[in-house]
This record gives structure tokens, C-alpha cells and sequence, in this order.
């Protein structure tokens, strides 16, 4: 029927996460516009990865390790939390956490935005490769290490390390920072800073309002980027 | 100040054994740059090694085959344990993993072109996937590294085999680097980074942190290659039977092992000289511990790391590993440290480039400056033109053609129809170090240091 998006259940009770990801895996034209439920998902991992679709996923609970890992232009909602590595690598596409996330989400990702309405754990947005993540919480230790490009929003605090040598990546953070890493240093918002938050707040949709103007900018020194004795063990 | 004539002047002037020349030499570098120093190629230092290693021939006890007319079968499976679609090679030597940034995009074609006619694999490195090597190489293995410059999800499709670089031989432990004068703007690109920079690689993997993470990782890779897609697990030899047991229990469904001989574009040279176990002692534990497991023919291993010959193809095929990989030998088979370059069928002196460089052929590990003298390790548009792909992979066909036809005679030697029958008991070391890490027995004796008495 013309108009209603063709709807399919995969329920992790009695169906593997292999049957998922292969019906997944169909060819970008099966898949485009498809509407995808997982249910009962239970914390499986390896939820909805590798997808090369613009297919909409729709995790109906807590999600294990990787989920959506390595993702190309589909969109995934993970109702719940998700754990380690949520959105790896990811390309294009998005993917959105509801709950909180763990350790290194959105690591790597080439493109994509990646929002966790609650806070992330260890190393989020680490070896950032030029995506997006909008995290409505706060963010542990050494996130956005070794950052190289992308943009991340922390409307919460950030932990100790935050932005370790990062390179070209650039961070938004409206709390407190515990501590800044080697070579990151907070810089004046300008007008286009503050423009690019208020575009990514209002990509991501949180529920909570943020002023986009209350953000701090975090970029690199770039005093890291070449060989110097002088700078003693900051390598 | 008068010397006394009681004093000989050999005495006057007696070498220090603990600073010699080189100790003195490195003190007076590091007092005057306050930086270590960064070179390419692997260990210099002498090593227990496959040189200490001998064959028993076949005589009474044991019947050789014809040396050239009997068949042996030099075919290689890998990748038979959960992959649906395991890599099937002419040859048990493969080309090992070595970046595009740290090689021209020339020397990349130049691999894959002879590793196709030679029915082997190629792998490539830090920085990604190039076209080049992707469209020369029938089957070429992709390496997910710490850095993950350059990872993405359409190569990982693309590949034959996916090898999760833990560590490398050269340094077990460190992340790479690439100097700035590597970085322009093709490389520059591919790994996401500013031109010229100098770049660091983590040296740990950003999203998993240990064997149980691992495990889940690997799944990971299965899932996304529909379990199709053999995946390698790649480590720096250190404490070898532990990490290999963890590596097949993670799921991998090859390990590659990579000694301390194992080279690098650009590393500390205290790093490259004191880091690691000699591929030797490496390759015995790697055993040791697939045998421990019951593992043995199920997880294939290659061994990596000062692989030169066809002897020592053989006798690291004797001693338990499914293939070996090969870096510097390609490279040096392409002309890496010779004194002259060939262009369109003409050798070209480049002994001058290799004074400017402040090395001369045979000793150079200048890799890490960009300015190979040869046009391997380079990033520079004049430089790279002095490897000529196909002359490039004419050489290597040569090379590797020369190291399957030694490995072939030996085993025929040995009385094997096919070299994977090689067997330890093949061996005899000629030294008491050789003996104990492989654990072979001294030639001319049953004596195995640790095990046996004399």
C-alpha cells in the first residue's frame, strides 16, 4: 500500500542478532525507507552493524557492545542504554541513544551524528574522523582523545583529559571541565561556534532547551604536531 | 701532561667495552637533540635466529623425493575455522602488512601486481585501503589498527581477510608514527589529518580494551561480514603462549606472529633493539600454545619477522606456522638498500642520494625521512618515480619464485610431498640458545636445553 512504510519485527527472544544483521544486509534498494523493530533486544551485541541502507532501525531496549556499529546511512534508535563502542566508526547516517552510553561511543566515526540524551561513559568520540555527537549528559575521562576531526556537543561536565592531543576536531562543552588534556585549550566562541551548536542542538532534539551561547569552545594548540625536545614528555 | 713510560700506549688508550664507540656515540646524540632516535627497518642486533637451525636430509633412515621431478605441493588454506570463505594461496609466503604513507602508492600496485602472478596475498597498513593495491591484488588482507586511519566499513566489505593489528614485532607495545615530511596531502587525507604533521598512532585500539572485549570486537567483524571474511589477529612476539592462547579464544581464526626482527617505517631504535622476543622463541611458543588448545591446523599461523630465504620459509614451516608474511625481504627485493635503481631497464647510481641521507646502501634504515633513495618508502613525487611498478613486481615475482622453489627442494630433501609436512623433527639447532628457544635438539646430540640431559 502506497504511503505506509513497510514495517518488520525481529524479536531477539526467539530470533538471533545473525538473523538480524543479514536481513539487514539485503541490498540498499530491499531496504530503502524500511522501518526495522528489534524487540527484546536484552543487551545483545552487535545490534543493526555494518548496515549500508537508509533503513530506520528501532532498538526497543538496552543495547550491548557496537551497536550500530560502522554505520552507513541508516538511521538507528536505541530506546534504552547502549554499551561499548555504540556507533563506531560510523560514516553517515544517525544513530540515538534515549538512555545513557558506555565506553567510546561514537569512537572513530568518519560522519554520522551520533546523540546520547544521557551522559557517556570513558573515551567518548575518541580518534573522532570527522563526525557529529550531541550528548545531552556529561562525558567521562579522555573523551575525544586524539580527536582529528567533527564536532562534539556536551551539554553536561566533562572528566579529566578532555581532548588529549586532539587535532582538528573541535569540542563544545556548556558545563564544567574537570581537566583538559595535552595540547587542548579552550578557545573564544565565535559567532559561527555558536551558530554550529545551536545546529546540532536542534539536529539532535533533545528534550532539555540549551542556549547555545553557555557553550565553551575546545580546540587543539597544535603545539604537539611536530617533533620538539622542548616539549619533554607531553608525547 | 707527559705520558709516563711505564704505561703502554694500548693501555693509554684501551676501549671501554660497556662505552664503546656506539654507546658514545649515542650519548653524544641524545646530549645534543634531547630526542631519541627514530629509524626504520627492524632489529640489527645479533639474534638467535633460523640461521642456527639445520635439516636432516634424507639418507638411509628417511626416503627423499626426486629433487626435480616429484611433486611437492606448496598450497596454503587459511582462515578454515569459522570463516565461510577462507583464503586459498599458491604459496605459504605472503606479503606482510606495510602502510600506504609509509610506501609509495608505486611499491603498493608493485605488490599486489606480484603477488597476484605469484597466487599470494598482499595487506595493507596503516592509513587504509588504496585503489592501488586493492585493484592489483587478487587477494588482499585488511588491517584494522589502533588509529583506524582510513577504516571504513565499504573496505571491509571489499577485503578477502581482516587482520586486527594488536601489536608488531618491532615494537610490541607502541603506536606507529609518520613523520611529517610522509604526510602530503593524498596521505594527509586518507587518515583525516593536516598535511606535513607529525603523526602519532594510539597504540591501543580505541574501542575494546582487553581479550573479552575482543572476543565481542571479532564478533563485531563477523556480523558486519556476514561471517564470510576470514579474520587474523596480529601480534607483537612478547609473552607469545599467553597472548596466542587469547587470541584463539577470542575467535580468531588466524594469528599472525610477528618477532622482534619484524620491521617498521619509523620507530625508536631502543624501542626497535630491546622491546620483543627473537621470532625464533616466538614461533615455538606460538606453537606450544595452538598445540595446549588443540588447536593446531584449525587456527592457521603465520610467522613474521627477519623471514630472508627459503630456508627459512622452511625451517618456520618445520617448526609448526602455516606461512610466513614478509616485509623488509620484499622490499629489499624491490631494491630497498641496493646502490642503484632501475628505470625503464636501466640501473641508475643512487649512492649519492644515499650520502645525502648520511647512509650508504647496505646499511640504510633511513625509511622513516621520507627520502628513500630508491623511491620505496617515500612520499615524494620525484622519489616514487624511481620505483617502476612493473619492474617492481617483476623483482618480487623473481624473489618469491626463488624462496618456493628453495622451500620446495628442501622439503623434497626431507622426503615431503608437500612443505606443510615439514616437521620439527626435521631440525637440529647448532647452537645451545637456538636448541633451547626452539626447542630442538643440538645437532649431533638428544639434547634439548630445559628438557633432556645430555
Amino acid at each position: 500500500m502506497e504511503g505506509v512504510i513497510e514495517m518488520t519485527t525481529f524479536d531477539l527472544a526467539t530470533q538471533t542478532v545473525r538473523e538480524l544483521n543479514q536481513h539487514l544486509h539485503q541490498p540498499a534498494g530491499e531496504l530503502a525507507g524500511r522501518e526495522v523493530v528489534v524487540a527484546n533486544p536484552n543487551g545483545a551485541h552487535n545490534l543493526a552493524v555494518g548496515l549500508n541502507a537508509p533503513v530506520h532501525v528501532t532498538v526497543q531496549g538496552h543495547a550491548g557492545y557496537y551497536a550500530a556499529g560502522m554505520n552507513q546511512l541508516a538511521t538507528v534508535v536505541i530506546e534504552g542504554s547502549a554499551g561499548t563502542g555504540v556507533a563506531e566508526n560510523m560514516m553517515s547516517g544517525r544513530v540515538h541513544v534515549k538512555g545513557f552510553a558506555s565506553n567510546a561511543a561514537g569512537a572513530t566515526a568518519h560522519g554520522g551524528l551520533l546523540v546520547i540524551e544521557g551522559d557517556a561513559g570513558l573515551r567518548c568520540g575518541i580518534s573522532l574522523k570527522g563526525g557529529d555527537i550531541v550528548v545531552g549528559g556529561s562525558v567521562g575521562s579522555f573523551s575525544a582523545f586524539m580527536a582529528q576531526a567533527g564536532r562534539m556537543v556536551i551539554c553536561g561536565d566533562a572528566a579529566d583529559a578532555l581532548g588529549d592531543s586532539i587535532y582538528e576536531a573541535v569540542l563544545y562543552v556548556k558545563g564544567e571541565i574537570k581537566s583538559l588534556g595535552a595540547d587542548a585549550q579552550i578557545e573564544p566562541m565565535t559567532s559561527a561556534d555558536i551558530a554550529t551548536v545551536a545546529e546540532l542542538l536542534k539536529s539532535a532534539g533533545l528534550k532539555t532547551a540549551h542556549d547555545p551561547a553557555a557553550f565553551r569552545r575546545i580546540a587543539s594548540a597544535r603545539t604537539l604536531y611536530h617533533w620538539n625536545a622542548d616539549a619533554d614528555q607531553d608525547y | 701532561m707527559t705520558h709516563s713510560p711505564a704505561f703502554p700506549k694500548r693501555i693509554q688508550t684501551e676501549e671501554s667495552a660497556t662505552f664503546d664507540r656506539t654507546a658514545l656515540d649515542y650519548i653524544h646524540n641524545a646530549a645534543a637533540h634531547g630526542l631519541y632516535e627514530i629509524r626504520g627497518l627492524g632489529a640489527k642486533r645479533k639474534l638467535p635466529h633460523f640461521d642456527d637451525l639445520v635439516f636432516l636430509g634424507a639418507s638411509l633412515s628417511r626416503y627423499p623425493l626426486e629433487g626435480y621431478r616429484e611433486k611437492c605441493l606448496t598450497k596454503t588454506v587459511l582462515g578454515t575455522r569459522y570463516a565461510t570463505r577462507p583464503i586459498t594461496l599458491d604459496i605459504p609466503i605472503t606479503i606482510a602488512g606495510m602502510s600506504f604513507g609509509s610506501l609509495s602508492a608505486h611499491v603498493k600496485e608493485a605488490l599486489g601486481l606480484a603477488a597476484t602472478a605469484m597466487g599470494t596475498s598482499t595487506t595493507t597498513g596503516d592509513g587504509g585501503m588504496t585503489p592501488e593495491e586493492r585493484n592489483s591484488s587478487k587477494t588482499l588482507v585488511y588491517q584494522c589498527l589502533p588509529s583506524r586511519y582510513g577504516f571504513k566499513p565499504d573496505d571491509v566489505r571489499r577485503a578477502d581477510a581482516i587482520e586486527i593489528v594488536i601489536g608488531q614485532g618491532a615494537k610490541p607495545g607502541g603506536g606507529g608514527m609518520l613523520l611529517g615530511q610522509k604526510v602530503n596531502p593524498r596521505v594527509a587525507a586518507m587518515r583525516t589529518l593536516p598535511e606535513g604533521i607529525d603523526q602519532r598512532s594510539a597504540s591501543r585500539h580505541p574501542d575494546w580494551t582487553g581479550p573479552d572485549d575482543l572476543v565481542i570486537k571479532i564478533h563485531e567483524l563477523r556480523e558486519i561480514t556476514d561471517w564470510k571474511t576470514p579474520i587474523y589477529v596480529k601480534i607483537g612476539a612478547t609473552r607469545v603462549f599467553n597472548d596466542v592462547k587469547l587470541a584463539v579464544h577470542a575467535g580468531a581464526d588466524v594469528v599472525v606472529l610477528d618477532g622482534m626482527q619484524g620491521g617498521t617505517a619509523a620507530t625508536q631504535t631502543c624501542f626497535i633493539e630491546n622491546v620483543g622476543i627473537p621470532t625464533l622463541a616466538a614461533l615455538r611458543q606460538a606453537v606450544d600454545a595452538l598445540e595446549d588448545l588443540n588447536m593446531k591446523g584449525q587456527v592457521q599461523l603465520i610467522v613474521s619477522g627477519g623471514i630472508r630465504t627459503g630456508a627459512d620459509v622452511a625451517k618456520a614451516l618445520a617448526m609448526g606456522a602455516d606461512a610466513v608474511s614478509i616485509g623488509q625481504g620484499v622490499l629489499m627485493a624491490l631494491g630497498c638498500n641496493h646502490d642503484s635503481y632501475e628505470q625503464d631497464g636501466q640501473r641508475i647510481d643512487a649512492t649519492a642520494d644515499y650520502a645525502a641521507l648520511g647512509a650508504r646502501p647496505g646499511s640504510c634504515h633511513h625509511c622513516h625521512t621520507g627520502r628513500c633513495p630508491i623511491g620505496i618508502t617515500t612520499q615524494d613525487a620525484v622519489l616514487e618515480q624511481r620505483l617502476q611498478p612493473a619492474s617492481g613486481a617483476r623483482h618480487l615475482k623473481n624473489y618469491l619464485k626463488t624462496l618456493t622453489m628453495e622451500l620446495t627442494t628442501i622439503a623434497r630433501a626431507c622426503g615431503k610431498q608437500n612443505v606443510h609436512h615439514l616437521e620439527p623433527e626435521d631440525l637440529v639447532a647448532l647452537t645451545v640458545e637456538a636448541a633451547a628457544m626452539a626447542r630442538l635438539p643440538l645437532a649431533g646430540t638428544n639434547w634439548i636445553p630445559g628438557v633432556g640431559a645430555i
